[in-house]
């Protein structure tokens, strides 16, 4: 089983960081084979950004993304431009805060970034929500990995910062999946 | 120690863990996308191993910098990218004539000048066996994962140690930004090789005297031994000469240990050739590509596969030319205008038909372009 998931947005948003740690959680803590690519443009911040995840039981040869299993969009432009790449049966979250046209009715749409100022007062850690999210929603990786990865990863000062974000995405990602099936 | 724990790690983390392994102990760079993290990398590493990290003024400097290093006997590289390696050429060649072992990391980024900062490419493949100028030969190996990034790096050391040359390691952007997961081998598990030092009285010493292998025993500068080091082509007590016997002597001796040890130096990986119809020919991240084809043609039934050269120069000759007798043909994807194909057609005489994929705008060639040329074999 090779699962494809890109992560996408602006620079700045973090999605390599996630990209990195999604990797490490399945990767080092559930033990699967990944491969993690990142695209960016020469922009410190704004321009297109976006980090890809393969997670297989096999091994992986081509190391990026083409038919996704899942898709996150933290900009209106990338979920434009990359929906089409997604499966039939593939997953799109968005991040509802940044994208208002949605190209179905099957998205799943988070305010990432609403939540992540108005319940945390950090805008930066949308992205940890959206990853919260994502293990929740796409259960690709296991909940207890994750938080691990992400604690690895993130400065010592912000620990509880992260765990709070990563609660919130998991939260608002039963949230949407029960809006979706129901 | 946690050397042996599997941790995920970036193409150019482990370019940095290879080095380190190798015995590096002196790093001179400037930082350039997409090869940045060796640099960072480097400078985190190398103080704790007591070695030396110097970020310089440019690549010219930095050239020379692991020039004078590796004189006063310490294993030395630098990395860069495509518009920083045109400036490291002539510093290149000093270390080719005066024969200063060293490392060159060259993570290709989409050119000419600055070209594409962010994206992949693999348009250095000629600059890198041809950039500096003069008839020279040179090694260039090239890794396709984070795996071989480490393993490739330590044979580039050792290589480099062995035949007292510059080694350049290369990658594209792909692999040196990627992450996979990699458990670094117990540093009691490799081999590392030095260069031969002399053993005679300091008196005795001819410091570029011909041997059986072509490699001269190489002194540490300073410890004693009286040697003369110059870019102009010298006689064997290492000063400038022009008389023809010399010449011809020195720069036959240079090529002359590196095709003696061809077999040593050469390295391949062949998947799927045996019982190939078709043999898809690549290097790089477009190796990763390749597998994948060959993997989805013969669930077609067109049975493909795989010759990936690792070393990239010296040419693998002999083992592309077992290819080609053996094969209907020869697909050569990559993501210049054909800098490799050209070398596989110089040598095809004919034997099998010789396929061209090129790719040049910065997005890496997927397996879906590769099976899309298969059809014009099946």
């Amino acid at each position: 089983m090779r699962y494809e998931v890109r992560l996408s947005g602006s620079g700045g948003q973090g999605l390599i960081l996630i990209g990195i740690i999604l990797a490490e959680a399945a990767g080092i803590y559930d033990g699967k084979n990944v491969v993690q690519t990142q695209s960016y443009g020469p922009e410190a911040r704004g321009g297109a950004s976006k980090s890809e995840v393969i997670i297989s039981d096999g091994t992986i040869y081509y190391p990026k993304a083409t038919q996704l299993d899942l898709l996150l969009s933290m900009t209106q432009k990338s979920c434009d431009e990359y929906y089409l790449d997604l499966k039939k049966d593939g997953m799109l979250i968005v991040d509802s805060t940044l994208v208002h046209q949605v190209p179905t009715n099957q998205a799943f749409g988070i305010p990432f970034t609403h939540l992540a100022k108005e319940e945390l007062g950090k805008p930066f850690v949308a992205n940890i929500i959206a990853i919260g999210a994502i293990a929740r929603i796409s259960g690709i990786v296991k909940e207890a990995s994750l938080t691990e990865a992400v604690l690895k990863r993130v400065p010592p000062w912000s620990a509880d910062l992260n765990k709070k974000a990563l609660q919130i995405g998991m939260a608002e990602g039963k949230k949407a999946a029960a809006k979706i099936s129901g | 120690m946690a050397e042996n724990k599997t941790r995920l790690l970036q193409g150019n983390e482990a370019i940095v863990e290879g080095a380190i392994a190798a015995g590096c102990r002196f790093f001179a760079g400037y930082p350039i996308t997409p090869a940045t993290e060796i640099a960072e990398g480097m400078s985190v590493k190398l103080p704790i191993v007591d070695g030396t990290f110097v970020q310089m003024e440019d690549e010219i400097g930095s050239m020379g910098a692991i020039i004078g290093a590796s004189l006063a006997g310490v294993k030395s590289m630098t990395a860069t990218s495509g518009p920083g390696f045109s400036l490291m050429q002539e510093n290149l060649g000093f270390a080719c004539i005066s024969e200063v072992p060293c490392v060159i990391a060259n993570i290709m980024r989409g050119g000419p000048s600055t070209g594409l900062p962010t994206n992949t490419a693999q348009g250095d493949v000629m600059q890198m066996r041809w950039g500096t100028h003069g008839d020279h030969p040179i090694i260039v190996l090239c890794p396709y994962s984070v795996e071989e990034c480490f393993s490739v790096t330590l044979k580039a050391f050792n290589l480099s140690e062995r035949y007292r040359v510059p080694v350049i390691i290369t990658t594209d952007e792909v692999v040196a930004h990627m992450r996979e997961k990699i458990t670094l081998p117990p540093a009691s598990s490799l081999e590392i090789i030095d260069r031969v030092r002399p053993n005679v009285p300091p008196d005795w010493f001819i410091p570029f005297e011909d041997n059986s292998l072509g490699v001269p025993p190489m002194s540490v500068f300073g410890d004693g031994y009286r040697y003369h080091v110059t870019g102009l082509v010298h006689d064997v007590r290492g000063f400038p000469t022009s008389k023809p016997d010399e010449v011809d002597g020195l720069i036959r001796r240079l090529h002359r240990k590196i095709d003696k040890g061809q077999g040593y130096i050469q390295e391949g990986e062949h998947f799927l050739t045996d019982d190939a119809e078709v043999v898809i020919l690549a290097y790089g991240s477009i190796g990763r590509t390749a597998k994948q084809a060959a993997i989805l043609a013969r669930e077609n039934g067109q049975k493909v596969g795989v010759f990936r050269p690792i070393t990239l120069w010296p040419f693998m000759r002999k083992a592309v030319v077992d290819i080609l007798k053996n094969v209907r043909a020869v697909i050569v994807p990559e993501m210049n205008m054909g800098q490799y194909s050209r070398e596989v057609k110089r040598v095809d005489q004919g034997y099998a038909r010789i396929i061209t994929l090129n790719k040049v705008n910065g997005q890496v060639i997927t397996p879906e372009e590769i099976l899309k040329k298969l059809k014009e074999v099946y």
